[in-house]
C-alpha cells in the first residue's frame, strides 16, 4: 500500500511546478501593464464614444470614388511605393556589408582560434552598435530629422526608412545566416576560401529563400511606414491620407485604406512569387 | 616532411579528450589509412591535420608550417594546400554540383574569378572530368539535393580532386557508397596522390578497404594510437582487439572478418 503510494507520488508530471510558476508569473508580468495602460475595454463600449466612433465610421461609405480623387490616389500610392522600394535599396546598402561584418560563422579567425581572434571579435562590436544605433530610433524621428535637412517631400522618407530598416535587416540577416547550416561555408574557409566567396558558396544557396522573403516583409512594412511618415510632410498616401482626416471625409479614408489593403495583397503575392522561385 | 605530430592533444570544451598525446610522422607522398570504432577520435585527428582544430598541447607541422604560429596569409595559404572530403558533404543542397565542385578551387582563385563562376561556370570541363573520374559526370548540372547520399559523397571527392591539394584528408569518403564503387573512388584517391606525389591520409570504417588500398595502417582507439605497421603485418588479432567494443571488425559486405581472414586481401609487406 504505502509502496503504491510512493510510486504515484514519484509518477507525478516533473514539469508541473515549473509550468504553474512560469504561468503566473506571465500574468503577474502583463497585468501592471494593462494598468499602466489604463487599457479598459468598456471605454470603447460607453455609450458616448460609440455613437462618435459609429458617426465616423458611418462617413467611411459609400467611398470616394470620383475620377479626380483616383487619380490623386493613383500618383499618392505610386509615390509611396517609390518611397518604400528606394527606401529599402538604401537599406539594403546599408545592412548587407554590416551582416557581413557582424556575422560571426564568416570569421576565419574563429577557426583554431587562430591570430587575430580577439581583434575581430573587437571589431564585430562597432559594426553591431551602428546597426543597434540606427534602428533604435524610430523612423517617424528620423524622418522628422530629416524633413528639416532635405524639406518637405518624400526624400525625407525614403533616407528614413532607408536608416532605420538598414539597421533592422542588417541585424536580422546576421541572425538568418548565423541560424543556417554553417558546415558548408566552414568547410569553404578551412579550404582556404575568402570571407565573401564563402558567404556566396556556403550561405547564399542555403539562405536565400529566407532573406528574400525577410526583404520583401520589410518592404511590405517600409509600405506602411511609408504612409506614416506622410503624415508629417514625407509624401505619399500618407499625406493625402492626413488631409482627408482633417477634412473628416471618411468615403476618402476607406478608399485609401482599401488601398493599403491591395498593397499589402500585393507584397504578399511577389513574397510567395520570390519563395517560389529562389526554393 | 609533410605531417609531424609530436604528443598532440585536443580536450573538447565540454572535457571530452578526443586525442591524447599523439606522435607520428607522415613523409611526403605517403598514402596511409587510419581505422579504428566508432568515437575513437578518427575524425577529430584527421581535423586538426586540416588545421581546423587546433591542438590543446603538443606541436603540430602541416606541409612545413606551424599552422598555429604562422600568421592569417600564410595560414590561409597553407589552407590552400589542403583538402579534406567530409563524411557528410558540407554542400547546400541547393547548390548545382558544377558549382559544389569549382568551390574547390575558390582558396586560389582571385576573388572577382570566385565571383563571376557564380553568373557563369568558369571551368566547366574541368569539373566534368573529376566528375567523370567519380562516374557522375551526367549529374554536372544537377542540384544537389536531387543526388543520393552516395553520389553526393563523390561529388565531396571530386571537388577535393578538383582543389589539387598538396595534402588530401580523407574523411570515411565512401560511408555510403556501394562496395565496388567505393573501390573505385579510394583506387582514383591513391592514383591522384601516387600521380601528383601529394600525400594521402584517409579514415576508413570498412577495414579491408583499408588493408588492400593503402601501404601504411594507423589504428586509433580511445584517442590513442594502437598500432601504425604495414597491413602484412597487421594481424586479425590486433583488428579484433582494436574493435573490441564493437559486434564485429567492419568490413565493405559486413562480413565477419573473423570467419574470412583469407578474404581480406593484403599487399606484400615489400609493396
Amino acid at each position: 500500500m504505502t509502496a503504491a503510494k510512493a510510486d504515484a507520488a514519484r509518477l507525478r508530471d516533473p514539469a508541473a511546478v515549473p509550468r504553474l510558476i512560469l504561468t503566473v508569473g506571465i500574468i503577474v508580468v502583463l497585468w501592471p501593464g494593462f494598468r499602466l495602460t489604463e487599457f479598459d475595454l468598456g471605454v470603447l463600449f460607453d455609450p458616448r464614444n460609440r455613437e462618435i466612433m459609429g458617426r465616423f465610421v458611418g462617413t467611411f461609405f459609400p467611398l470616394a470614388t470620383s475620377a479626380e480623387f483616383l487619380r490623386l490616389i493613383l500618383k499618392a500610392t505610386l509615390e509611396t511605393l517609390a518611397i518604400a522600394t528606394a527606401g529599402m535599396a538604401l537599406a539594403l546598402l546599408i545592412a548587407s556589408p554590416l551582416a557581413l561584418i557582424v556575422t560571426r560563422s564568416l570569421s576565419i579567425s574563429r577557426i583554431g582560434p587562430g591570430y587575430g581572434f580577439a581583434a575581430g571579435r573587437l571589431l564585430r562590436l562597432p559594426a553591431r552598435f551602428i546597426l543597434m544605433f540606427l534602428r533604435s530610433i524610430p523612423e517617424i524621428v528620423w524622418a522628422l530629422l530629416f524633413v528639416r535637412a532635405v524639406g518637405l517631400g518624400p526624400a525625407a522618407g525614403v533616407l528614413a526608412i532607408g536608416v532605420t530598416y538598414g539597421g533592422m535587416l542588417g541585424k536580422v540577416y546576421s541572425e538568418i545566416l548565423e541560424a543556417g547550416d554553417t558546415r558548408p561555408t566552414t568547410a569553404l574557409l578551412e579550404a582556404g576560401g575568402s570571407r565573401l566567396t564563402a558567404f556566396f558558396y556556403g550561405m547564399w544557396p542555403v539562405a536565400l529563400p529566407e532573406l528574400v522573403s525577410y526583404t520583401v516583409y520589410r518592404w511590405e512594412c517600409a509600405v506602411r511606414a511609408s504612409v506614416i511618415m506622410g503624415f508629417v510632410g514625407a509624401g505619399g498616401l500618407g499625406q493625402q491620407m492626413e488631409l482627408s482626416m482633417r477634412m473628416l471625409s471618411g468615403g476618402e479614408v476607406s478608399t485609401i485604406l482599401l488601398t493599403f489593403l491591395l498593397l499589402v495583397v500585393l507584397a504578399d503575392a511577389v513574397s510567395a512569387f520570390l519563395r517560389k522561385v529562389t526554393a | 616532411m609533410s605531417i609531424k605530430l609530436d604528443q598532440v592533444s585536443l580536450v573538447h570544451p565540454n572535457g571530452h579528450r578526443a586525442v591524447g598525446n599523439v606522435s607520428f610522422e607522415i613523409d611526403s607522398g605517403e598514402r596511409v589509412a587510419i581505422i579504428g570504432p566508432s568515437g575513437a577520435g578518427k575524425t577529430t585527428l584527421l581535423r586538426l591535420l586540416a588545421t581546423a582544430l587546433r591542438p590543446s598541447a603538443g606541436e603540430i607541422r602541416i606541409l612545413g608550417d606551424d599552422p598555429w604560429r604562422v600568421g592569417r596569409g600564410v595560414l590561409r595559404e597553407l589552407r590552400c594546400r589542403v583538402g579534406m572530403v567530409h563524411q557528410a558533404p558540407p554542400i547546400p543542397p541547393r547548390q548545382r554540383v558544377v558549382t559544389a565542385v569549382l568551390a574547390g578551387r575558390l582558396g586560389r582563385w582571385p576573388l572577382w574569378k570566385g565571383l563571376a563562376s557564380l553568373v557563369y561556370p568558369v571551368d566547366i570541363e574541368g569539373a566534368r572530368q573529376m566528375l567523370a573520374r567519380m562516374e557522375i559526370a551526367d549529374k554536372l548540372f544537377e542540384r544537389c539535393d536531387r543526388l543520393s547520399g552516395g553520389q553526393l559523397q563523390r561529388v565531396g571527392v571530386a571537388r577535393i580532386l578538383y582543389q589539387q591539394p598538396d595534402l588530401l584528408l580523407t574523411d570515411e569518403p565512401v560511408s555510403a557508397v556501394d562496395p565496388a564503387l567505393s573501390d573505385r573512388v579510394i583506387g582514383e584517391l591513391n592514383s591522384e596522390a601516387i600521380e601528383r606525389g601529394v600525400t594521402l591520409v584517409a579514415s576508413l570504417h570498412a577495414v579491408d578497404l583499408a588493408l588492400h588500398w593503402f601501404p601504411r595502417i594507423i589504428g586509433i582507439r580511445g584517442g590513442e594510437i594502437a598500432f601504425d605497421l604495414p597491413p602484412a603485418r597487421v594481424t586479425d588479432a590486433m583488428l579484433k582487439d582494436l574493435y573490441a567494443s564493437e559486434a564485429a571488425v567492419p568490413t565493405q559486405t559486413n562480413a565477419p572478418l573473423a570467419m574470412q581472414p583469407t578474404g581480406i586481401r593484403r599487399k606484400p609487406m615489400c609493396s
